[in-house]
């Protein structure tokens, strides 16, 4: 009798086992819904981006190398004129500077931050990197605006909108995050490494150049790289310095566009399913592969990084 | 060199950390072209001697020294004493090894190179001299531009080692060099040091009794930041004249 009872609660599912597997019922939801909205963007994004090459019959080659961006026209030929190669450069541009210009200073910061002096570091500079970061891209591209088109324009002449104000604008934007990678990235070199570099009679300033800095370059990379990504894809700040115009550029100060600047003065004014609608897509779609590869080069380096 | 052969001297050396005073009066030399052996239970100041011969107590916040120590003469804590040049002549050896995640050439050449050795003959010759002395010459001298890390335990050690003697110091302090280490490896760096006491003198702290016993010439015990026994190491080991050093040997605690 007694051990019929046993048997009997062990083949019952007990109320700890139900509550194990609604938990995983809960959770595997949640991620098959984040998984098909990933997918639907990508497929979304995708299909409509490539109907440029494959409904319209635009060359790709044409669109990726075409300096000319007027898709409501047909050139000579009665090739739409969908040429991205301003915006990518512009895009490219504004990305490369903003990140040579940022990772000097991101570097020291870091080094000061690590290194000179940890307490300064966390109990000041750490909170104001932080508010840095969150402060919105409208306030940074508003200042971007009202100070550095102004600057540009009094100290290189010309109308102050173009690639060196965006630089600028950028580099604010993209320091706080380079800088607090590159603090995770010393700090994880390893504290004997510093005692043995002083030990041998290095200075401390040689401990840090020769050795911290060295032992963590693939983590430094790593943070401008992010730095990039994040350039890259930054849209409202860059549009309001960069004065928006879609011309090859040719230099640092004359107006100019990004992928992103394009798509947010564009994406209001086409009709869905037309031709400048599929256009902007397509410019969407090389602002998802981007970030892509962006991504896969900083997997690379953490790799590469590890076997060291 | 002073007359009795001694190339450091400590006298009455005081060493706090905040309020802890971690050495409590410690007078003692050091003879050239010895090995020293210190002993004695955790924490009873062992490994802060050696730091504060060559400064490496510096970067600790709040430390204090009172008292001298000579090292070949000249005050280590005098006010115009360089302390990166001081720690250029003596070298240390550390209790994890600890070499640089880069190529066994650039940890050997790295003493070297921040002193501004730029000749390549000259870094050449160093890292083959080094590693030799070092005993390791023949296991990795086809792989010298291979990352260190990819060595065993026992090799990084001894590449530590060579990147030590490449900076040719006078004195070599080693801060419990084998204890992460296991036997064989052990075995290898305790002849390393025998050899290297014709040209360095060495001061080895340790907390394996066997390991002073065979090695060194001379032995200290501390304890709780005292100076107990200080002697030839047979003296210590077989007739020791306090009674904490003979409780310690014979393992009554510690």
């Amino acid at each position: 009798m007694n051990n019929d009872e046993i048997r009997a609660s062990l083949l019952k599912r007990s109320r700890a086992s139900k509550n194990e597997l609604f938990g995983k019922i809960i959770s595997g939801l949640c991620i098959a819904i984040i998984v098909a909205v990933v997918v639907s963007i990508f497929y979304f994004v995708a299909s409509k981006g490539l109907a440029t090459f494959f409904h319209d019959k635009v060359n790709l080659w044409k669109f990726l190398t075409g300096t000319i961006w007027n898709p409501s026209t047909t050139d000579a030929q009665g090739h739409p004129q969908v040429g991205a190669l301003p915006m990518i450069i512009g895009s490219f541009a504004v990305t490369f500077l903003a990140a040579i210009v940022a990772t000097p200073f991101a570097i020291g910061a870091a080094v000061f931050m690590t290194e000179i002096s940890p307490r300064i570091g966390r109990k000041v500079l750490q909170p104001v990197i932080e508010l840095l970061v969150g402060i919105p891209s409208v306030v940074y591209g508003f200042i971007g605006l009202s100070v550095v088109v102004p600057f540009v324009r009094h100290t290189f002449g010309g109308s102050g909108f173009g690639i060196l104000s965006g630089t600028f604008v950028l580099f604010v934007m993209i320091l706080p995050t380079v800088t607090s990678m590159t603090v995770d990235a010393l700090n994880s070199v390893p504290r004997n490494y510093r005692e043995a570099s002083l030990a041998l009679g290095a200075t401390r300033w040689q401990t840090i150049y020769k050795v911290v800095l060295r032992a963590s370059v693939s983590g430094i990379i790593t943070a401008v790289v992010f730095g990039m990504s994040r350039a890259f894809g930054e849209a409202l700040a860059v549009q309001m310095v960069i004065g928006n115009a879609m011309l090859l550029p040719s230099n640092l100060i004359s107006p100019a566009s990004t992928l992103t600047s394009v798509l947010t003065m564009g994406m209001g004014n086409s009709v869905m399913g037309s031709l400048s609608n599929n256009a902007l897509w397509s410019l969407a779609l090389l602002l998802l592969i981007m970030p892509l590869i962006f991504n896969i080069i900083i997997r690379w380096i953490g790799k590469r990084g590890a076997m060291h | 060199m002073s007359k009795d052969n001694n190339l450091i001297t400590v006298q009455d050396l005081h060493v706090y950390y905040g309020q802890l005073e971690a050495l409590k009066g410690v007078t003692m030399n050091f003879k050239k072209n010895e090995i020293t052996a210190v002993i004695g239970p955790s924490g009873c100041g062992k490994s802060t001697l050696l730091k504060t011969i060559n400064r490496l107590n510096d970067l600790v916040a709040n430390v204090t020294v009172t008292g001298t120590i000579k090292v070949d003469d000249q005050n280590v804590y005098a006010p115009n004493m360089d302390a990166v040049e001081l720690r250029k002549q003596v070298g240390m050896l550390f209790q994890q090894p600890n070499p640089f995640p880069f190529s066994i050439y650039d940890n050997v050449t790295y003493g070297l190179r921040i002193s501004g050795e730029k000749n390549k003959t000259v870094l050449d010759e160093a890292v083959e001299k080094s590693l030799q002395a070092a005993a390791i010459w023949d296991e990795v001298k086809d792989r010298l531009h291979d990352n260190a890390l990819g060595l065993s335990g026992g090799q990084q050690q001894r590449i530590c080692i060579a990147r030590v003697l490449a900076t040719k110091p006078k004195v070599i302090l080693m801060d419990e060099p084998t204890s992460a280490l296991d036997p064989i490896s052990s075995d290898k760096i305790e002849r390393t040091m025998l050899k290297l006491k014709e040209d360095y003198s060495i001061v080895i702290v340790t907390r394996n009794m066997q390991q002073a016993s065979r090695i060194s010439d001379r032995t200290a015990f501390f304890l709780a930041g005292e100076l107990i026994e200080f002697g030839e190491t047979r003296d210590i080991f077989m007739q020791p004249q306090k009674k904490e050093t003979e409780d310690y040997i014979s393992g009554r605690f510690g």
